[in-house]
């Protein structure tokens, strides 16, 4: 496959900046019809917080200013985490001879009251790895520690969190566990598009969580809500591709579910992976930040596999969590106001000095649209 | 945090392991989630695993396609 065609070069074919501002010049032309037949500017909502920070850091967002208007919605895995969720996390770091272990994004979101980093401080353990094999490799070698893997991220996550318990299981290591708090892009997107109150006229959908579902699951966008939606990659070229086709799809009336990163994702994706994820886990109902429990959004990891749930074997008190209400990271993850509309934006909530988790994660709409200007 | 790095398998080990570089940067990752990989393929790796192949010639394909879009819509 592929043959002579070196990935280097590829690679570089979709990071070429004169094909980029081609590209540029072809949104704004098809951004001019769009906003015709729409009345107003079109604004298209990125559901990963790759996007968010590609947008922003490639000047997608400054150079389509006046003709796109970017929002970003439920799509980076940290800012969705409810503060419930975090206060888990936290309870557990708390319990004698537990070490938390964790990607690092998840360090300083901040529950109700404080955050697994404040936490560490008072003496809780809690270690960053780059991945759950890794953790358990942590336990392997620390029988002593009962390590918990804080399970957080999308379907993109979920199939390589799965594969950490399958190693636990057949390397007989009895002192790890996860905290399964994963969540589906499927039916979060269900909601968000019958959000009453909210201009949304197109999608890029997020192409990891793609390349393990497949573009088909994500059909129903356009069936049954008409919302024009594309999966794109992460290079600028994909980015812009991917707003180009919802503009021309925006004027044209004609919406579909179209690919344009299908050197990575196919139509019913990783079956490896999709088959990993069915083995160990189940859907279960999932609260959102900014949405609240949504059914079915979440997965839960199987009956034949608990001795691997944290939850099973801590069974931690339920917190009683609540969220900021100073922090609209709800209303920001919902479409429903930009980062800027915060009145606390920029000014008690920085990301030296975050309120909200949208300002925490390099990958938060705050944390994007503060380091590249609203 | 669904990031993924495409990078270069150099080569794959018989615990099904592969050593794989991005730019220079060499690391390695698990190839279960993914079918026959092979030295010189590419992979789209995220936390420590490889989740997917990128098909060269599609990416080049696409990229060909809208060179014919860019012409019919600019
Ligand atoms: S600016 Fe800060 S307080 Fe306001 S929504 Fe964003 S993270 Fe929350």
């Amino acid at each position: 496959m592929g043959g002579h065609i070196k990935g280097v070069d590829l690679i570089d074919a979709y990071r070429d900046p004169g094909l980029a501002s081609r590209l540029f010049e072809c949104a704004r032309m098809r951004s001019l019809t769009a906003a015709e037949r729409l009345g107003r500017v079109p604004v298209i909502m990125d559901v990963c917080g790759t996007h968010t920070a590609v947008i922003s850091s490639a000047g997608v967002r400054t150079a389509l200013s006046g003709y796109v208007e970017f929002r970003s919605g439920p799509g980076c895995p940290v800012c969705v985490t409810s503060a419930g969720d975090v206060d888990l996390a936290v309870q557990m770091a708390r319990i004698p001879g537990v070490c938390v272990t964790t990607f690092g994004d998840m360090m300083r979101v901040p529950g109700s009251s404080t955050s697994l980093q404040e936490e560490t401080a008072q003496g809780a353990r809690v270690k960053v790895v780059s991945s759950p094999s890794s953790a358990v490799a942590y336990a392997s070698a620390h029988p002593d520690v009962e390590v918990v893997f804080l399970g957080v991220g999308f379907e993109t996550t979920a199939p390589v969190v799965a594969l950490s318990i399958a190693e636990a299981k057949s390397k007989r290591i009895p002192n790890y566990t996860v905290l399964c708090l994963h969540k589906l892009m499927p039916p979060v997107l269900d909601v968000l598009v019958r959000e009453p109150g909210v201009t949304l006229d197109g999608l890029l959908l997020p192409g990891h969580v793609c390349s393990i579902t497949g573009r088909a699951v994500f059909d129903f966008l356009a069936r049954e809500y008409r919302m024009p939606s594309v999966v794109a990659g992460f290079e600028v070229v994909d980015v812009l591709m991917a707003t180009c086709w919802i503009l021309h799809m925006i004027a044209e009336r004609s919406p579909k579910v179209a690919n344009v990163y299908r050197r990575v994702v196919r139509e019913t994706g990783n079956q490896k992976a999709k088959d990993v994820i069915d083995k160990y886990f189940r859907p279960i109902d999932s609260a959102w930040r900014g949405f609240g429990l949504i059914p079915r959004s979440g997965l839960q990891i199987k009956e034949k596999y608990l001795r691997f749930d944290a939850m099973h074997r801590f069974t931690p008190d339920l917190p009683d969590s609540t969220d900021k209400p100073e922090c609209h990271c709800g209303d920001v993850l919902r479409g429903r106001i930009r980062p800027s509309d915060c009145t606390a934006f920029g000014t008690v909530c920085t990301p030296v000095k975050p309120l909200g988790p949208c300002m925490v994660s390099q990958e938060g709409a705050c944390a994007a649209h503060f380091r590249y200007g609203a | 945090m669904c990031l993924g790095i495409p990078a270069k398998i150099l080569e794959v080990n018989v615990d099904g392991s592969a050593l794989v570089d991005y730019m220079g940067v060499r690391w390695r990752v698990g190839t279960s989630l993914v079918e026959h990989v092979a030295p010189g393929d590419y992979v789209m790796v995220h936390a420590g695993e490889a989740i997917e192949r990128v098909d060269l010639a599609t990416g080049k394909e696409v990229l060909r396609m809208w060179e014919d879009i860019l012409k019919a819509w600019t």
